[in-house]
């Protein structure tokens, strides 16, 4: 049984952390991620730092700009991914970043690094789900790589059953209609209702709910509609203070 | 003419690459453009607008001065005399009936020069419309007087602070609002970004190179130019200047773009020479990029062709061999606008200095027919002009 399959077959919340790497320092990661597992993080997504990153706020995009200031290269992050798979062996492995830096790295070429790291799967909001399945999904499978597409309040029901049908991981549910970040430390009576939604239409993929979560009690509210959520902005946020083994610390005790 | 597929591939360049939080926008604005550009009521709103409001047609004109200069018939067509002074009236006045027709009530624009900024407060204050114009905030300190502009038509100028804080990133800042606000319109300035943006651009621009084709048969006496030149940033002003004359293989078209400091100086924005396929702004085209698709920040002395894409349209006109790619140095750029100043008393804007300055690149012989497309006056560029030539 695959990572993916194996972690969302756990009796419970998951909790999925974004981290951007080059950030604060080039080789942090390794250092961050081994941190997270510790606390029982589930799933880490790793953040390949783009110089335009349409998807993300200005956390993000700090952060980003950040890392590639700290030399932050495609090839630096698969040694590091390698690092971090000497101690953890289950837990997925996510990659996000834009298709284009995929393109320029040579779509097999970053496949098979990809794979030689033991990356689970991709997340690349700006690759189409039809361009996908033309382009790209043999590829992937050779490399046993998943794909996770994202799902957002206005994307249709009959459009969200077609990115169902393309994915082989998790439906990311984006939370809101916007970029990463967000300061809100609930979600509202329409979020709720569509996360309800999405929760009712019996998808083949498990979901977690990501985007502008950044307390106990969101985390809490999309475990009961979704497989789990994801922390990007938040967690930067408290890794800029220095903070994030408090922070960490406090999901993963809630969340338990 | 020249249409993209469904999907906005022209060849292998166009598409929609968009994250899913822009898809249902972007979707909208597909399913409904070609059914508002195509009616009637539409048709005769945005003509009536062209005619009485921006004074077109623009007058085709011979340059008799410059004609004896380079030893050819050099045409220019006059974008300068527009209302703003610049071809972008034509695209942001034609966004602003379809936004109107859309429903939608709110508009956001990016500038890197503040000419488009401009025409889209222009068309915003004509209709009553709010208006965001995001630009970086490098530009704001460069364009002042389009700053003041904006601001006294209405606008909100948005200074846009991420990445390298110029025209690239004002771009991303548009499209990151627009994510949030679905409400608003999305008026961009050139023909790029995400189908259908760069076939709806290049359709609005189109009037370009409809009038030169009847000007040229009614007032010249010619079917059809030897050469039709015009300056490159995102690509507006030349697909609509070679709109008409792309299926018309007797027509040559060049484009220019901007060689900055040199080619090879590291400091230019020639995204033909330098640039390979990737994505930028929602589109596979020619980007400028290193080795691992991080985009590369361009540079030219002009603020309008300091983009590090070319339209997708252009891109396949150019891989397809149907148009030539030439450019222009600062220096080259200043000298033809200085030429043009003296030899026929018209002040050009700095973007289309380089067009006039691909005429020395060309071997022109008599009789030839050339247009060069003027999209645009030097009023803005007078502070520029003012240090390099030491006015
Ligand atoms: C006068 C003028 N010409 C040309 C351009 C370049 O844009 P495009 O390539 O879209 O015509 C600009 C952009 O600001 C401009 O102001």
């Amino acid at each position: 049984m695959n990572r993916i399959t194996a972690t969302f077959l756990k009796q419970k919340s998951l909790l999925n952390i974004f981290i951007t790497a080059g950030y604060p320092a080039l080789d942090s990661l390794p250092t961050l991620a081994s941190q997270l597992f510790e606390h029982g993080v589930d799933i880490l997504e790793v953040g390949m730092p783009y110089s335009d990153p349409l998807a993300d706020g200005p956390v993000i995009q700090e952060t980003s700009s950040l890392a590639l200031q700290n030399g932050i290269t495609l090839q630096r992050i698969f040694e590091q991914v390698k690092l971090i798979r000497q101690t953890e062996k289950d837990a997925p492995i996510f990659l996000m970043g834009y298709l284009n830096q995929l393109l320029q790295f040579g779509p097999e070429a970053f496949c098979k690094a990809c794979a030689e790291a033991e990356v689970d799967g991709l997340i690349i909001p700006d690759l189409p789900y039809e361009i996908y399945q033309e382009k790209y999904q043999s590829l992937l499978k050779t490399y046993g790589l998943a794909i996770s597409f994202l799902v957002t309040p206005r994307t249709n029901d009959l459009r969200i059953k077609a990115l169902d049908q393309a994915c082989n991981s998790f439906l990311y549910i984006v939370s809101d209609n916007s970029i990463t970040g967000g300061s809100k430390d609930q979600f509202s009576s329409s979020q709720l209702a569509y996360f309800k939604r999405i929760n009712s239409m019996k998808l083949k993929n498990p979901t977690m709910i990501g985007f502008g979560i950044s307390s106990k009690k969101m985390l809490k509210q999309a475990g009961n509609y979704a497989n789990g959520a994801i922390i990007g902005t938040a967690y930067l946020e408290s890794v800029k203070r220095g903070e994030q083994s408090n922070f960490i610390k406090e999901l993963t005790q809630q969340n338990l | 003419m020249m249409q993209p597929t469904e999907n906005g591939f022209y060849g292998e360049f166009g598409g929609a690459f968009v994250p899913e939080m822009l898809y249902a926008n972007v979707e909208e604005l597909r399913q409904n453009y070609l059914l508002f550009l195509e009616s009637d009521g539409f048709k005769k709103e945005l003509a009536d607008l062209l005619k009485h409001y921006v004074g077109r047609p623009t007058p085709l004109y011979r340059a008799s001065n410059l004609s004896s200069h380079f030893g050819a018939e050099i045409y220019l067509k006059r974008e300068d005399l527009t209302h703003t002074g610049a071809h972008k009236i034509n695209n942001a006045l034609g966004q602003i009936l379809l936004a109107r027709n859309m429903g939608k009530t709110h508009i956001i624009a990016e500038t890197g020069a503040g000419q488009h900024g401009v025409a889209a407060a222009t068309a915003c204050a004509l209709m009553g419309m709010p208006c965001k114009v995001f630009m970086g905030e490098v530009d704001i300190e460069r364009q002042a007087p389009n700053v003041a502009r904006m601001k006294m038509l209405g606008a909100e100028v948005v200074p846009a602070t991420s990445g390298s804080k110029t025209l690239k990133d004002a771009t991303n800042e548009a499209i990151r609002y627009w994510i949030g606000h679905p409400d608003t319109y999305y008026l961009i300035g050139s023909v790029v970004g995400p189908h259908p943006y760069p076939d709806l651009v290049a359709r609005l621009q189109a009037v370009i190179s409809k009038e030169i084709e009847e000007q040229l048969v009614k007032e010249v006496g010619v079917e059809q130019p030897d050469y039709v030149i015009a300056c490159v940033g995102g690509g507006s002003n030349a697909a609509g200047a070679f709109y008409h004359f792309i299926e018309n293989k007797k027509v040559k078209l060049v484009a220019v773009e901007a060689a900055g400091k040199g080619i090879d100086s590291g400091e230019s924005a020639a995204t033909f020479q330098l640039g390979t396929k990737g994505i930028i702004h929602g589109n596979q085209t020619l980007v400028m990029q290193t080795e691992e698709g991080q985009i590369i920040e361009p540079y030219s002395l002009s603020a309008g062709l300091d983009y590090p894409g070319i339209g997708p349209m252009l891109a396949h006109l150019l891989h397809t061999g149907r148009c030539e790619a030439l450019s222009a140095t600062d220096e080259e750029a200043l000298q033809a606008a200085m030429l043009l100043t003296q030899k026929e008393g018209i002040i050009p804007a700095l973007e289309s200095a380089h067009a006039l300055a691909a005429l020395h690149k060309l071997s022109l012989k008599p009789k030839e027919v050339v247009v060069v497309n003027l999209s645009g006056r030097g009023d803005k560029d007078l502070g520029t002009y003012m240090k390099h030539f030491n006015l």
